[in-house]
Protein backbone atom coordinates (compact mmCIF):
# COMPACT_ATOMS: atom_id res chain seq x y z
CA UNK A 1 0.00 0.00 0.00
CA UNK A 2 1.20 3.50 -0.80
CA UNK A 3 1.77 6.13 1.83
CA UNK A 4 -1.18 6.83 4.12
CA UNK A 5 -1.82 10.46 5.05
CA UNK A 6 -4.19 12.09 7.51
CA UNK A 7 -5.25 15.64 6.72
CA UNK A 8 -5.86 17.06 10.19
CA UNK A 9 -8.14 19.98 11.06
CA UNK A 10 -7.10 22.59 13.59
CA UNK A 11 -8.14 25.97 14.93
CA UNK A 12 -5.67 28.53 16.33
CA UNK A 13 -3.08 25.87 17.11
CA UNK A 14 -5.59 23.53 18.72
CA UNK A 15 -6.08 20.24 16.90
CA UNK A 16 -9.64 19.20 16.19
CA UNK A 17 -10.79 16.06 18.04
CA UNK A 18 -11.05 14.40 14.63
CA UNK A 19 -7.21 14.35 14.33
CA UNK A 20 -6.84 11.63 16.97
CA UNK A 21 -9.80 9.79 15.44
CA UNK A 22 -8.01 9.72 12.06
CA UNK A 23 -4.90 8.29 13.75
CA UNK A 24 -7.05 5.53 15.26
CA UNK A 25 -8.85 4.95 11.94
CA UNK A 26 -5.57 4.44 10.07
CA UNK A 27 -4.43 1.82 12.59
CA UNK A 28 -7.48 -0.24 11.75
CA UNK A 29 -6.14 -1.01 8.28
CA UNK A 30 -2.40 -0.36 8.20
CA UNK A 31 0.69 -0.95 10.35
CA UNK A 32 2.69 1.47 8.21
CA UNK A 33 3.58 4.89 9.62
CA UNK A 34 0.95 7.52 8.82
CA UNK A 35 1.91 11.06 7.87
CA UNK A 36 -0.25 13.87 9.21
CA UNK A 37 -0.71 16.93 7.01
CA UNK A 38 -1.20 20.27 8.76
CA UNK A 39 -2.16 23.11 6.45
CA UNK A 40 -2.54 26.80 7.24
CA UNK A 41 -0.62 29.97 8.04
CA UNK A 42 1.45 30.00 11.23
CA UNK A 43 0.77 26.39 12.14
CA UNK A 44 3.82 25.49 14.23
CA UNK A 45 1.73 24.80 17.33
CA UNK A 46 -0.76 22.64 15.43
CA UNK A 47 2.06 20.73 13.73
CA UNK A 48 3.73 20.09 17.10
CA UNK A 49 0.45 18.76 18.47
CA UNK A 50 -0.01 16.54 15.41
CA UNK A 51 3.49 15.13 16.04
CA UNK A 52 2.22 13.79 19.37
CA UNK A 53 -0.31 11.67 17.46
CA UNK A 54 1.51 10.76 14.25
CA UNK A 55 5.03 9.44 13.53
CA UNK A 56 5.51 11.99 10.74
CA UNK A 57 4.03 15.42 10.05
CA UNK A 58 4.01 17.52 6.91
CA UNK A 59 3.62 21.22 7.56
CA UNK A 60 2.20 23.21 4.65
CA UNK A 61 2.57 26.76 5.96
CA UNK A 62 1.74 29.71 3.68
CA UNK A 63 -0.28 32.92 3.69
CA UNK A 64 -2.49 31.52 0.91
CA UNK A 65 -3.53 28.68 3.24
CA UNK A 66 -4.58 30.98 6.11
CA UNK A 67 -8.21 30.11 5.43
CA UNK A 68 -9.03 26.55 4.31
CA UNK A 69 -10.19 27.17 0.73
CA UNK A 70 -10.67 23.68 -0.72
CA UNK A 71 -9.43 24.62 -4.20
CA UNK A 72 -6.22 26.14 -2.81
CA UNK A 73 -5.59 23.31 -0.36
CA UNK A 74 -6.19 20.70 -3.07
CA UNK A 75 -3.54 22.27 -5.27
CA UNK A 76 -1.07 22.44 -2.39
CA UNK A 77 -1.70 18.76 -1.66
CA UNK A 78 -1.37 17.70 -5.30
CA UNK A 79 1.98 19.52 -5.46
CA UNK A 80 3.22 17.24 -2.68
CA UNK A 81 1.38 13.90 -2.44
CA UNK A 82 2.98 10.67 -3.64
CA UNK A 83 1.30 8.82 -6.48
CA UNK A 84 -1.24 6.34 -5.17
CA UNK A 85 -1.59 8.14 -1.86
CA UNK A 86 -4.31 7.11 0.60
CA UNK A 87 -5.66 10.25 2.30
CA UNK A 88 -7.90 10.29 5.37
CA UNK A 89 -9.81 13.35 6.50
CA UNK A 90 -12.84 14.23 8.62
CA UNK A 91 -16.29 14.23 7.01
CA UNK A 92 -16.93 17.83 8.09
CA UNK A 93 -17.92 20.81 5.94
CA UNK A 94 -14.33 21.27 4.77
CA UNK A 95 -13.81 17.57 4.07
CA UNK A 96 -17.00 17.55 2.00
CA UNK A 97 -15.63 20.50 0.01
CA UNK A 98 -12.15 19.07 -0.57
CA UNK A 99 -12.30 15.29 -0.66
CA UNK A 100 -14.35 14.41 -3.79
CA UNK A 101 -12.29 16.62 -6.11
CA UNK A 102 -9.05 15.43 -4.51
CA UNK A 103 -10.05 11.83 -5.26
CA UNK A 104 -10.63 12.72 -8.93
CA UNK A 105 -7.29 14.50 -9.23
CA UNK A 106 -5.27 11.77 -7.52
CA UNK A 107 -7.04 9.08 -9.54
CA UNK A 108 -7.89 7.13 -6.40
CA UNK A 109 -11.11 5.65 -5.08
CA UNK A 110 -13.44 7.67 -2.87
CA UNK A 111 -15.51 6.66 0.11
CA UNK A 112 -17.24 9.20 2.32
CA UNK A 113 -18.69 9.43 5.80
CA UNK A 114 -17.21 6.17 7.03
CA UNK A 115 -18.45 5.14 10.50
CA UNK A 116 -16.27 2.03 11.01
CA UNK A 117 -13.29 0.39 9.37
CA UNK A 118 -13.20 -3.42 9.35
CA UNK A 119 -9.71 -3.67 7.86
CA UNK A 120 -7.86 -4.19 4.60
CA UNK A 121 -7.19 -7.32 2.58
CA UNK A 122 -4.34 -6.35 0.29
CA UNK A 123 -5.51 -3.21 -1.48
CA UNK A 124 -9.17 -3.80 -0.67
CA UNK A 125 -10.45 -1.81 2.27
CA UNK A 126 -13.71 -2.80 3.96
CA UNK A 127 -15.66 -0.08 5.72
CA UNK A 128 -19.11 0.52 7.17
CA UNK A 129 -21.30 3.43 6.07
CA UNK A 130 -24.90 4.43 6.56
CA UNK A 131 -27.54 5.29 3.99
CA UNK A 132 -31.03 6.81 4.00
CA UNK A 133 -30.26 9.13 6.89
CA UNK A 134 -28.81 6.39 9.10
CA UNK A 135 -31.73 3.97 8.90
CA UNK A 136 -29.65 1.20 7.33
CA UNK A 137 -25.93 0.44 7.29
CA UNK A 138 -23.85 -1.04 4.49
CA UNK A 139 -20.50 -2.74 4.15
CA UNK A 140 -18.54 -1.14 1.34
CA UNK A 141 -15.35 -2.34 -0.33
CA UNK A 142 -12.87 0.20 -1.63
CA UNK A 143 -10.23 -0.62 -4.25
CA UNK A 144 -7.19 1.31 -3.00
CA UNK A 145 -4.79 -0.01 -5.67
CA UNK A 146 -4.56 3.46 -7.24
CA UNK A 147 -4.90 5.29 -3.93
CA UNK A 148 -7.99 6.50 -2.10
CA UNK A 149 -9.56 9.44 -0.35
CA UNK A 150 -11.54 8.40 2.72
CA UNK A 151 -13.61 10.73 4.89
CA UNK A 152 -14.42 9.63 8.42
CA UNK A 153 -17.52 10.73 10.33
CA UNK A 154 -16.40 12.86 13.30
CA UNK A 155 -17.01 11.03 16.56
CA UNK A 156 -17.64 7.65 14.94
CA UNK A 157 -14.23 6.04 15.51
CA UNK A 158 -12.87 6.30 19.04
CA UNK A 159 -9.50 7.99 19.43
CA UNK A 160 -6.75 6.03 21.17
CA UNK A 161 -5.61 7.39 24.51
CA UNK A 162 -2.06 8.31 25.35
CA UNK A 163 -0.25 7.16 22.22
CA UNK A 164 2.80 9.46 22.10
CA UNK A 165 4.09 9.20 18.56
CA UNK A 166 6.91 11.75 18.77
CA UNK A 167 6.78 12.46 15.06
CA UNK A 168 9.18 14.60 13.07
CA UNK A 169 7.83 17.75 11.42
CA UNK A 170 8.86 18.36 7.83
CA UNK A 171 8.04 21.60 6.02
CA UNK A 172 6.58 21.23 2.54
CA UNK A 173 6.59 23.94 -0.14
CA UNK A 174 3.07 24.83 -1.20
CA UNK A 175 3.82 25.61 -4.87
CA UNK A 176 1.36 27.26 -7.27
CA UNK A 177 -2.06 27.45 -5.65
CA UNK A 178 -3.77 30.07 -7.82
CA UNK A 179 -7.53 29.54 -7.67
CA UNK A 180 -10.80 30.59 -9.29
CA UNK A 181 -12.48 30.65 -5.91
CA UNK A 182 -11.62 33.36 -3.42
CA UNK A 183 -12.44 33.33 0.29
CA UNK A 184 -14.00 36.62 1.42
CA UNK A 185 -15.16 36.28 5.02
CA UNK A 186 -16.99 34.22 7.62
CA UNK A 187 -20.35 35.62 8.73
CA UNK A 188 -21.69 34.69 12.13
CA UNK A 189 -25.42 34.17 12.60
CA UNK A 190 -27.56 36.90 14.07
CA UNK A 191 -28.36 36.30 17.72
CA UNK A 192 -31.89 35.00 18.20
CA UNK A 193 -34.39 35.97 20.85
CA UNK A 194 -33.43 32.97 22.98
CA UNK A 195 -30.16 31.25 23.81
CA UNK A 196 -30.93 27.53 23.69
CA UNK A 197 -27.38 26.71 24.83
CA UNK A 198 -28.30 27.99 28.31
CA UNK A 199 -31.52 26.00 28.74
CA UNK A 200 -31.52 23.12 31.23
CA UNK A 201 -34.31 21.35 29.35
CA UNK A 202 -34.88 21.44 25.61
CA UNK A 203 -38.13 20.43 23.97
CA UNK A 204 -36.73 19.81 20.52
CA UNK A 205 -39.00 19.13 17.56
CA UNK A 206 -38.33 17.60 14.16
CA UNK A 207 -40.24 16.60 11.06
CA UNK A 208 -42.74 14.66 13.19
CA UNK A 209 -44.37 17.95 14.19
CA UNK A 210 -45.78 17.92 10.63
CA UNK A 211 -47.21 21.43 10.54
CA UNK A 212 -46.17 24.93 11.54
CA UNK A 213 -49.28 25.36 13.68
CA UNK A 214 -48.23 22.36 15.79
CA UNK A 215 -45.04 24.17 16.94
CA UNK A 216 -47.28 25.77 19.57
CA UNK A 217 -47.61 22.33 21.21
CA UNK A 218 -43.87 22.36 21.93
CA UNK A 219 -44.05 25.84 23.40
CA UNK A 220 -46.91 24.80 25.66
CA UNK A 221 -44.94 21.78 26.84
CA UNK A 222 -41.86 23.91 27.55
CA UNK A 223 -44.05 26.32 29.52
CA UNK A 224 -45.48 23.44 31.56
CA UNK A 225 -41.96 22.18 32.33
CA UNK A 226 -40.91 25.59 33.63
CA UNK A 227 -38.61 28.53 33.05
CA UNK A 228 -35.60 26.20 32.71
CA UNK A 229 -37.04 24.86 29.44
CA UNK A 230 -36.80 26.22 25.90
CA UNK A 231 -37.94 25.01 22.51
CA UNK A 232 -35.34 23.95 19.94
CA UNK A 233 -35.53 22.02 16.68
CA UNK A 234 -33.78 19.98 14.02
CA UNK A 235 -32.80 21.23 10.61
CA UNK A 236 -35.98 20.58 8.56
CA UNK A 237 -37.92 22.91 10.86
CA UNK A 238 -35.50 25.77 10.12
CA UNK A 239 -35.43 24.92 6.40
CA UNK A 240 -39.22 25.20 6.39
CA UNK A 241 -38.87 28.62 8.12
CA UNK A 242 -41.05 27.44 11.02
CA UNK A 243 -38.41 28.47 13.57
CA UNK A 244 -35.35 30.76 13.60
CA UNK A 245 -31.94 29.28 12.88
CA UNK A 246 -30.91 30.34 16.40
CA UNK A 247 -33.04 27.46 17.72
CA UNK A 248 -31.45 24.76 15.55
CA UNK A 249 -29.46 22.03 17.30
CA UNK A 250 -26.77 20.26 15.25
CA UNK A 251 -23.37 20.56 13.62
CA UNK A 252 -24.72 23.30 11.38
CA UNK A 253 -26.55 24.91 14.30
CA UNK A 254 -25.99 25.21 18.03
CA UNK A 255 -24.15 22.83 20.31
CA UNK A 256 -26.18 22.23 23.47
CA UNK A 257 -25.66 20.48 26.79
CA UNK A 258 -28.97 20.51 28.65
CA UNK A 259 -29.78 18.26 31.62
CA UNK A 260 -32.66 16.75 29.65
CA UNK A 261 -33.11 16.76 25.88
CA UNK A 262 -36.58 15.80 24.68
CA UNK A 263 -36.23 14.77 21.03
CA UNK A 264 -39.77 14.97 19.69
CA UNK A 265 -40.35 13.48 16.25
CA UNK A 266 -36.64 13.76 15.43
CA UNK A 267 -35.12 10.94 13.36
CA UNK A 268 -31.65 11.42 14.84
CA UNK A 269 -29.31 12.15 11.94
CA UNK A 270 -25.65 12.30 12.95
CA UNK A 271 -25.57 16.00 12.04
CA UNK A 272 -28.29 16.61 14.61
CA UNK A 273 -26.82 14.36 17.31
CA UNK A 274 -23.44 16.06 16.76
CA UNK A 275 -24.92 19.15 18.38
CA UNK A 276 -25.85 17.40 21.64
CA UNK A 277 -22.89 17.18 23.98
CA UNK A 278 -24.37 15.77 27.14
CA UNK A 279 -27.45 15.25 29.24
CA UNK A 280 -30.19 12.67 29.16
CA UNK A 281 -31.74 12.17 25.74
CA UNK A 282 -35.42 11.19 25.73
CA UNK A 283 -36.76 10.35 22.27
CA UNK A 284 -40.41 10.19 21.30
CA UNK A 285 -41.03 8.89 17.80
CA UNK A 286 -43.79 6.89 16.14
CA UNK A 287 -41.25 4.98 14.02
CA UNK A 288 -39.72 2.21 16.19
CA UNK A 289 -36.80 1.95 13.72
CA UNK A 290 -35.87 5.64 13.93
CA UNK A 291 -32.07 5.94 14.36
CA UNK A 292 -32.65 8.20 17.38
CA UNK A 293 -33.52 5.11 19.44
CA UNK A 294 -29.95 3.85 18.97
CA UNK A 295 -28.50 6.90 20.68
CA UNK A 296 -31.23 8.05 23.07
CA UNK A 297 -31.18 7.01 26.75
CA UNK A 298 -34.93 6.71 27.01
CA UNK A 299 -37.31 5.92 24.16
CA UNK A 300 -41.06 6.17 23.75
CA UNK A 301 -42.84 4.88 20.68
CA UNK A 302 -45.66 7.37 20.19
CA UNK A 303 -47.04 10.00 17.85
CA UNK A 304 -45.81 13.30 19.27
CA UNK A 305 -48.96 15.08 18.12
CA UNK A 306 -50.89 12.95 20.61
CA UNK A 307 -48.16 12.48 23.21
CA UNK A 308 -47.06 16.10 23.72
CA UNK A 309 -50.53 17.42 24.71
CA UNK A 310 -50.99 14.51 27.16
CA UNK A 311 -47.59 15.14 28.75
CA UNK A 312 -48.31 18.87 28.94
CA UNK A 313 -51.61 18.18 30.66
CA UNK A 314 -50.04 15.75 33.13
CA UNK A 315 -47.33 18.28 34.03
CA UNK A 316 -50.01 20.92 34.58
CA UNK A 317 -51.63 18.68 37.17
CA UNK A 318 -48.45 18.23 39.24
CA UNK B 1 -27.44 32.22 -17.56
CA UNK B 2 -27.62 28.65 -18.85
CA UNK B 3 -28.00 26.41 -15.82
CA UNK B 4 -27.83 22.63 -15.59
CA UNK B 5 -29.19 20.99 -12.44
CA UNK B 6 -28.30 17.36 -11.70
CA UNK B 7 -31.14 15.54 -9.93
CA UNK B 8 -31.77 12.03 -8.62
CA UNK B 9 -34.83 9.85 -8.02
CA UNK B 10 -34.59 8.42 -4.50
CA UNK B 11 -36.78 6.49 -2.03
CA UNK B 12 -38.69 9.06 0.00
CA UNK B 13 -37.65 8.42 3.61
CA UNK B 14 -40.43 10.70 4.88
CA UNK B 15 -43.05 8.54 3.15
CA UNK B 16 -41.53 5.08 3.71
CA UNK B 17 -40.14 3.04 6.51
CA UNK B 18 -36.94 1.77 4.95
CA UNK B 19 -36.59 -1.91 5.84
CA UNK B 20 -34.40 -4.81 4.77
CA UNK B 21 -35.74 -7.41 2.35
CA UNK B 22 -36.22 -10.99 3.50
CA UNK B 23 -32.82 -12.04 2.11
CA UNK B 24 -31.21 -9.24 4.10
CA UNK B 25 -29.07 -8.07 1.20
CA UNK B 26 -31.05 -5.07 0.01
CA UNK B 27 -33.76 -2.74 1.21
CA UNK B 28 -37.32 -3.82 0.54
CA UNK B 29 -38.06 -2.02 -2.72
CA UNK B 30 -41.61 -3.22 -3.36
CA UNK B 31 -44.15 -0.46 -2.76
CA UNK B 32 -41.48 2.14 -2.02
CA UNK B 33 -42.56 5.69 -2.68
CA UNK B 34 -39.93 7.52 -4.73
CA UNK B 35 -39.44 11.24 -5.07
CA UNK B 36 -36.82 13.73 -6.17
CA UNK B 37 -33.88 13.97 -3.77
CA UNK B 38 -34.75 16.73 -1.30
CA UNK B 39 -31.49 18.69 -1.83
CA UNK B 40 -32.00 18.66 -5.62
CA UNK B 41 -35.38 20.30 -5.25
CA UNK B 42 -33.73 23.28 -3.60
CA UNK B 43 -31.12 23.34 -6.38
CA UNK B 44 -33.80 23.46 -9.09
CA UNK B 45 -35.72 26.18 -7.24
CA UNK B 46 -32.53 28.24 -6.94
CA UNK B 47 -31.79 27.82 -10.65
CA UNK B 48 -35.32 28.96 -11.55
CA UNK B 49 -35.01 32.00 -9.29
CA UNK B 50 -31.66 32.96 -10.86
CA UNK B 51 -33.09 32.66 -14.38
CA UNK B 52 -36.14 34.70 -13.33
CA UNK B 53 -33.73 37.50 -12.32
CA UNK B 54 -31.08 37.43 -15.04
CA UNK B 55 -32.63 35.40 -17.89
CA UNK B 56 -31.53 32.10 -19.38
CA UNK B 57 -32.77 28.54 -19.16
CA UNK B 58 -32.78 25.72 -16.65
CA UNK B 59 -32.10 22.14 -17.77
CA UNK B 60 -32.45 19.16 -15.43
CA UNK B 61 -30.47 15.96 -15.98
CA UNK B 62 -30.55 12.61 -14.24
CA UNK B 63 -28.89 9.22 -14.45
CA UNK B 64 -31.57 6.57 -14.17
CA UNK B 65 -33.98 4.22 -15.92
CA UNK B 66 -37.28 5.18 -17.54
CA UNK B 67 -38.88 5.63 -14.10
CA UNK B 68 -36.55 8.60 -13.56
CA UNK B 69 -38.57 10.42 -16.22
CA UNK B 70 -41.08 11.28 -13.47
CA UNK B 71 -38.58 13.32 -11.43
CA UNK B 72 -37.42 15.18 -14.52
CA UNK B 73 -41.04 16.06 -15.32
CA UNK B 74 -41.69 17.11 -11.74
CA UNK B 75 -38.76 19.54 -11.88
CA UNK B 76 -39.90 20.74 -15.32
CA UNK B 77 -43.33 21.40 -13.83
CA UNK B 78 -41.54 23.59 -11.26
CA UNK B 79 -40.13 25.66 -14.11
CA UNK B 80 -37.12 23.93 -15.66
CA UNK B 81 -37.40 24.21 -19.45
CA UNK B 82 -35.51 21.07 -20.52
CA UNK B 83 -34.84 17.56 -19.27
CA UNK B 84 -32.17 15.02 -20.17
CA UNK B 85 -32.22 11.33 -19.18
CA UNK B 86 -28.99 9.33 -19.10
CA UNK B 87 -30.19 5.74 -19.36
CA UNK B 88 -28.25 2.59 -20.15
CA UNK B 89 -27.98 -0.77 -18.37
CA UNK B 90 -24.23 -0.15 -18.27
CA UNK B 91 -24.85 2.79 -15.92
CA UNK B 92 -26.42 0.65 -13.18
CA UNK B 93 -24.53 0.49 -9.87
CA UNK B 94 -22.27 3.39 -10.78
CA UNK B 95 -20.38 4.79 -7.80
CA UNK B 96 -20.12 8.57 -7.34
CA UNK B 97 -17.16 8.68 -9.73
CA UNK B 98 -19.21 6.85 -12.38
CA UNK B 99 -22.16 9.20 -11.99
CA UNK B 100 -19.86 12.23 -12.26
CA UNK B 101 -18.27 10.71 -15.41
CA UNK B 102 -21.71 10.41 -17.02
CA UNK B 103 -22.75 13.91 -16.00
CA UNK B 104 -19.50 15.33 -17.41
CA UNK B 105 -20.33 13.78 -20.77
CA UNK B 106 -23.80 15.33 -20.61
CA UNK B 107 -22.42 18.74 -19.64
CA UNK B 108 -20.09 18.66 -22.63
CA UNK B 109 -23.07 18.22 -24.97
CA UNK B 110 -24.34 21.66 -23.96
CA UNK B 111 -22.96 25.03 -22.98
CA UNK B 112 -23.66 25.86 -19.36
CA UNK B 113 -22.54 28.77 -17.20
CA UNK B 114 -23.57 27.17 -13.95
CA UNK B 115 -24.03 23.57 -12.85
CA UNK B 116 -25.89 22.78 -9.65
CA UNK B 117 -26.28 19.55 -7.71
CA UNK B 118 -27.91 18.80 -4.38
CA UNK B 119 -25.40 18.76 -1.51
CA UNK B 120 -26.02 15.03 -1.08
CA UNK B 121 -28.52 12.28 -1.86
CA UNK B 122 -29.73 9.00 -0.38
CA UNK B 123 -26.33 7.32 -0.19
CA UNK B 124 -24.83 10.30 1.65
CA UNK B 125 -21.52 10.59 -0.18
CA UNK B 126 -21.95 14.32 -0.95
CA UNK B 127 -19.49 13.71 -3.78
CA UNK B 128 -20.91 14.10 -7.27
CA UNK B 129 -20.70 17.91 -7.53
CA UNK B 130 -17.10 18.07 -6.34
CA UNK B 131 -16.09 15.23 -8.61
CA UNK B 132 -17.79 16.72 -11.66
CA UNK B 133 -16.08 20.07 -11.03
CA UNK B 134 -12.65 18.46 -10.69
CA UNK B 135 -13.14 16.38 -13.83
CA UNK B 136 -14.00 19.54 -15.77
CA UNK B 137 -11.39 21.75 -14.06
CA UNK B 138 -14.14 24.10 -12.93
CA UNK B 139 -14.20 25.88 -9.58
CA UNK B 140 -16.51 24.37 -6.97
CA UNK B 141 -18.18 25.18 -3.69
CA UNK B 142 -20.19 22.75 -1.58
CA UNK B 143 -23.07 23.23 0.87
CA UNK B 144 -24.08 26.52 -0.74
CA UNK B 145 -26.88 28.35 1.05
CA UNK B 146 -26.71 31.76 -0.69
CA UNK B 147 -26.01 32.84 -4.29
CA UNK B 148 -25.66 36.39 -5.63
CA UNK B 149 -25.04 36.76 -9.35
CA UNK B 150 -22.28 39.19 -10.35
CA UNK B 151 -20.50 39.93 -13.62
CA UNK B 152 -18.73 36.74 -14.69
CA UNK B 153 -18.72 35.52 -11.14
CA UNK B 154 -20.92 34.64 -8.21
CA UNK B 155 -20.80 35.49 -4.55
CA UNK B 156 -21.79 32.35 -2.67
CA UNK B 157 -22.35 31.52 0.97
CA UNK B 158 -21.34 28.07 2.23
CA UNK B 159 -22.80 26.54 5.35
CA UNK B 160 -20.03 25.70 7.79
CA UNK B 161 -20.12 24.49 11.38
CA UNK B 162 -21.89 26.32 14.18
CA UNK B 163 -24.40 28.26 12.09
CA UNK B 164 -21.62 30.28 10.43
CA UNK B 165 -21.58 31.12 6.75
CA UNK B 166 -18.41 31.23 4.65
CA UNK B 167 -18.56 33.81 1.83
CA UNK B 168 -16.61 33.13 -1.36
CA UNK B 169 -16.29 34.72 -4.76
CA UNK B 170 -16.28 32.12 -7.50
CA UNK B 171 -15.67 32.51 -11.24
CA UNK B 172 -18.17 31.30 -13.83
CA UNK B 173 -18.56 28.71 -15.15
CA UNK B 174 -18.59 26.75 -11.92
CA UNK B 175 -20.23 23.87 -10.07
CA UNK B 176 -22.08 24.36 -6.78
CA UNK B 177 -23.73 21.84 -4.48
CA UNK B 178 -26.84 23.26 -2.85
CA UNK B 179 -27.80 22.90 0.80
CA UNK B 180 -31.41 22.71 1.97
CA UNK B 181 -32.95 25.91 3.33
CA UNK B 182 -31.42 28.19 0.65
CA UNK B 183 -34.94 28.97 -0.58
CA UNK B 184 -38.50 27.67 -0.37
CA UNK B 185 -39.11 25.23 -3.24
CA UNK B 186 -42.42 25.98 -4.93
CA UNK B 187 -45.34 23.61 -4.78
CA UNK B 188 -45.94 21.46 -7.82
CA UNK B 189 -49.51 20.37 -8.49
CA UNK B 190 -50.89 17.64 -10.70
CA UNK B 191 -51.92 20.32 -13.20
CA UNK B 192 -48.33 21.49 -13.60
CA UNK B 193 -47.09 17.95 -14.17
CA UNK B 194 -49.84 17.39 -16.74
CA UNK B 195 -48.74 20.51 -18.60
CA UNK B 196 -45.24 19.14 -19.19
CA UNK B 197 -46.31 15.55 -19.86
CA UNK B 198 -46.07 15.97 -23.65
CA UNK B 199 -42.59 17.47 -23.73
CA UNK B 200 -40.06 15.14 -25.29
CA UNK B 201 -37.10 14.33 -23.05
CA UNK B 202 -33.94 13.33 -24.92
CA UNK B 203 -32.37 10.11 -23.70
CA UNK B 204 -28.67 9.26 -24.02
CA UNK B 205 -27.03 5.86 -23.69
CA UNK B 206 -23.30 5.12 -23.38
CA UNK B 207 -22.81 5.36 -27.16
CA UNK B 208 -24.62 8.66 -27.47
CA UNK B 209 -22.63 10.09 -24.56
CA UNK B 210 -19.35 8.75 -25.90
CA UNK B 211 -18.64 7.06 -22.57
CA UNK B 212 -16.74 3.76 -22.35
CA UNK B 213 -19.15 1.42 -20.49
CA UNK B 214 -16.18 -0.14 -18.66
CA UNK B 215 -15.50 3.17 -16.86
CA UNK B 216 -18.98 3.48 -15.34
CA UNK B 217 -21.59 1.24 -13.72
CA UNK B 218 -20.55 -1.75 -11.63
CA UNK B 219 -17.64 -2.40 -14.04
CA UNK B 220 -15.98 0.93 -13.33
CA UNK B 221 -16.78 1.25 -9.63
CA UNK B 222 -13.84 1.29 -7.23
CA UNK B 223 -16.27 1.62 -4.34
CA UNK B 224 -18.84 -1.17 -4.06
CA UNK B 225 -21.69 -1.75 -1.64
CA UNK B 226 -21.56 -5.35 -0.43
CA UNK B 227 -24.79 -5.52 1.56
CA UNK B 228 -27.31 -3.66 3.65
CA UNK B 229 -27.79 -4.42 7.33
CA UNK B 230 -29.48 -2.93 10.36
CA UNK B 231 -26.89 -1.10 12.46
CA UNK B 232 -25.99 -2.53 15.85
CA UNK B 233 -27.92 -0.59 18.40
CA UNK B 234 -25.23 -0.45 21.06
CA UNK B 235 -26.97 -0.11 24.39
CA UNK B 236 -29.97 1.47 22.75
CA UNK B 237 -32.69 3.36 24.49
CA UNK B 238 -34.58 2.06 27.50
CA UNK B 239 -38.02 1.87 25.88
CA UNK B 240 -40.86 2.93 28.13
CA UNK B 241 -43.92 0.73 27.73
CA UNK B 242 -47.41 0.51 29.15
CA UNK B 243 -50.45 2.73 28.90
CA UNK B 244 -49.90 6.39 28.00
CA UNK B 245 -50.59 7.33 31.64
CA UNK B 246 -48.00 4.84 32.87
CA UNK B 247 -45.43 6.02 30.31
CA UNK B 248 -45.99 9.65 31.26
CA UNK B 249 -45.66 8.85 34.98
CA UNK B 250 -42.35 7.05 34.34
CA UNK B 251 -41.16 9.87 32.12
CA UNK B 252 -41.91 12.51 34.75
CA UNK B 253 -39.96 10.48 37.34
CA UNK B 254 -37.01 10.24 34.94
CA UNK B 255 -37.10 13.95 34.21
CA UNK B 256 -37.17 14.75 37.94
CA UNK B 257 -34.30 12.37 38.65
CA UNK B 258 -32.17 14.07 36.00
CA UNK B 259 -32.86 17.64 37.05
CA UNK B 260 -35.30 18.39 34.26
CA UNK B 261 -38.23 19.20 36.52
CA UNK B 262 -38.06 21.41 39.57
Amino acid sequence: MATVYAFVAHNDGVLDDSAAELAAAAKKFTDAPVTAIVSGSGVDAAAAKAAELFPAVWKMDAAELAYPNAEVVRKALLNNLDAGAVVLMAHNTFGMDLAPGLAVKTGGAFVADVVAIEGADGDTLKVVRQEFGGVVSTHVTVDMSAGAVITIRPGAIAAEEGAAAGGAVEEKAVGDVSAKRKFIEVREPEAGDVDITKAEVLVSVGRGIEDQDNIELAHELAKAIGSQAEVSCSRPIVDAKWMDASRQVGTSGKTVKPKVYLAMGISGSFQHMGGIKGGLIIAVNKNPNAPIFQVANVGIEADILEFIPELTEALGEL
Amino acid sequence: MEILVCVKRVPDTAENEIELNSAGNDIERDDLVYSVNEWDNYAVEEAIQIVDKVGGTVTVVTVGDEDADEVLRREMAMGAQNGILLNDEAFEDSDAMGVATLLKAAVEKGKYDLILTGAQADAGYAAVGGMLAAMMDLPYASLVNMIEVGDGKLTVGREIEGGNQEINEIELPCVLSIQTGINEPRYVGIKGIRQVSGIEIPEYDADALGVDPATVGAAGAKTKRVDYFIPETGEGAEMLTGSTEEIIAKLIDIMKANGGLK
